[in-house]
């Protein structure tokens, strides 16, 4: 695994793709950070938290969108799957240096909190939940994303897939408030990234909002694995 | 030691691997020898744990490749048909990855420095793979298979690409591996096959249709009863002599070679040697044997043959009554 998770680490700022990534995810961050707390003179980061939403939906497919489509376009895969390695710590390995890249992104919010900190009082632990609940939200995304990259050969669709099921997993909600049946309502509610994720924002640090991400991400990297493993038998 | 037993691939209803078993033993050379989609490769694939059999069984030196996968992958160092290489690695990255991913513990730089002096890519070493010819890939695909120092290797069409220089250097290295390693490769060239290779194993549309070493292959196909000789004679002149012969069936002229010389097909019964014979009646007419050999079949014929559908004996016993067919024509 620690293999794979350096070779990936290695290829994200080999392929520009780990600099383009965060890139994009400082310019996010720090717009959104200006905005909404320097421009209010605020110490509340709230609003460049539940910003990040939604820059993520665009920005977590292009992180994750040649993990395991590129290997099989360049028939890499052969040298994975036949090397005594398993199955599902291949796919942690991508996952973790995945994860770490995202990481780097996400430590960046924390040096705005340093910076506002110079100037009123920061409540730290909320940040800390809100950078907790941005991990957890990505790691959800991140699973997502290698799902459908292992589903494909080609990097585009990977991304664009990727794109289309996070975005369809955050508008849940929305399709949830005109379903009449309340119950069916309440069940998507409960299923929406978007809902999960905006306590976490407001400073509510609720363990089942935890809970829903952790597992979130199981399932995807178990469906990544099983898709992988089908492969060989089709 | 390499067993594979009632092999089957499907791939919807069409069978890829059609029940395929053999076996490789310690140090042998084993040869795959079939035409373009004649499931070498799917074989191979799921030998190395890349593609899973439908049914039947596959072990590693023991290891049931299905039941113990890792321990089965770690004896094998695999070749596919196309280089598993990251282009945008150096060849120094790219190895020093495949070494941590099968988890060797060898001493790193000692033993990646003799693989690739093994291979001849050391003056390479650090350059990027993207930018390396297609030999040289090639070359890096296989020491990517010796890392680890694995007892079993598997080579998909190994030389494919490859200059005739390259080629040659590369068959000697196999040939020396073979000496400690179990080597499969596979090929559709004959030639490759015959000069490596132990034994052949010839497939065909998912079957096994030979299996045996090269030089029984082509003993079992040579008919030292029949000959192909080349005369300097008249032709129906030398036909009638040669017809007097005891035990000749008969003697087909072929075409003219020389100007009046003439290349014959002359078929004795089984088991006769005609050649001393022959030369004497020759002799006292002074008429002269330029050339003699017996109607050898070539493996090219073999292989054509065999993977056209036809067992061995069919093959014979066809090019018998095209013999006796011609003759009739010839005699009309």
């Amino acid at each position: 695994m620690t293999a794979i998770l350096k070779r990936e680490t290695r290829a994200y700022f080999d392929s520009l793709i780990g600099y383009i990534f965060l890139t994009a995810f400082f310019a996010g961050s720090g717009i959104l950070f200006s905005v909404s707390s320097l421009q209010f003179g605020s110490t509340d980061m709230s609003g460049m938290y539940s910003g990040l939403f939604y820059i993520l939906l665009v920005l977590i497919p292009i992180l994750t969108m040649r993990t395991l489509s590129e290997e099989k376009r360049q028939k890499t895969d052969q040298l994975l799957l036949t090397a005594p390695v398993s199955i599902p710590s291949l796919v942690l390995g991508k996952f973790f240096a995945a994860m770490l890249i995202y990481s780097i992104g996400v430590c960046m919010t924390l040096v705005y909190a340093v910076v506002v900190s110079f100037y009123g009082v920061v409540s730290w632990l909320t940040v800390l939940g809100n950078v907790v609940g941005l991990l957890l939200l990505g790691a959800a995304y991140v699973a997502v994303g290698m799902l459908i990259s292992s589903l494909t050969e080609n990097q585009v669709i990977a991304a664009i897939g990727g794109f289309a099921c996070m975005l369809a997993l955050f508008l849940i909600s929305a399709i949830a408030s005109i379903i009449p049946v309340p119950w069916i309502a309440n069940i998507l509610t409960n299923l929406s990234f978007g809902e999960r994720y905006s306590p976490f924002t407001y400073g509510v640090f609720d363990f089942s909002n935890v809970l829903f991400f952790v597992s979130a991400t199981v399932i995807f990297l178990f469906l990544t694995i099983r898709v992988i493993e089908r492969r060989r038998w089709s | 030691m390499i067993e594979v037993k009632h092999l089957v691939k499907t791939y919807g209803d069409k069978h890829a691997v059609a029940d395929i078993s053999f076996k490789a033993n310690d140090g042998e050379i084993l040869g795959f020898l079939g035409p373009n989609g004649a499931g070498k490769s799917t074989t191979m694939n799921i030998l190395t744990g890349y593609l899973s059999s439908t049914s039947g069984e596959a072990s590693i030196n023991g290891h049931d490749i299905l039941e113990d996968p890792i321990a089965a992958k770690k004896e094998i160092g695999y070749l596919p048909e196309f280089p598993p290489l990251y282009l945008d690695m150096t060849v120094r990255e790219y190895l020093y990855f495949v070494y941590e991913l099968k988890g060797c513990r060898l001493p790193r730089n000692t033993h990646l420095k003799e693989i690739c002096e093994l291979v001849k890519i050391d003056n390479v070493f650090d350059r990027r793979i993207n930018n390396l010819s297609k030999g040289y890939k090639q070359r890096v695909g296989l020491a990517q298979a010796l890392v680890g120092n694995p007892n079993v290797l598997i080579l998909d069409e190994p030389t494919v690409g490859l200059d005739p220089k390259q080629i040659i250097e590369i068959r000697t290295l196999i040939k020396k591996l073979g000496k400690n390693h179990t080597v499969i490769l596979s090929s559709h060239i004959l030639s490759e096959v015959q000069a490596v290779c132990d034994r052949i194993v010839v497939i065909n549309q998912g079957r096994i249709v030979a299996d045996d070493t090269a030089d029984n292959l082509s003993r079992e196909l040579t008919a030292d009863h029949k000959l192909i000789a080349r005369i300097d004679g008249p032709k129906d002149e030398v036909i009638k002599l040669v017809q007097t012969i005891p035990g000749v069936v008969s003697i087909v002229a072929d075409m003219q070679r020389e100007k009046g010389v003439w290349e014959y097909n002359i078929e004795a019964v089984e088991g006769t040697d005609i050649r001393r014979e022959l030369n004497r009646r020759l002799m006292s007419r002074n008429w002269y044997i330029l050339g003699l050999r017996s109607s050898e079949l070539s493996l090219e014929d073999i292989f054509l043959k065999l993977t056209m559908g036809e067992s061995v004996t069919e093959f014979l016993a066809d090019k018998a009554d095209d013999l006796e067919e011609h003759y009739k024509e010839e005699s009309k």
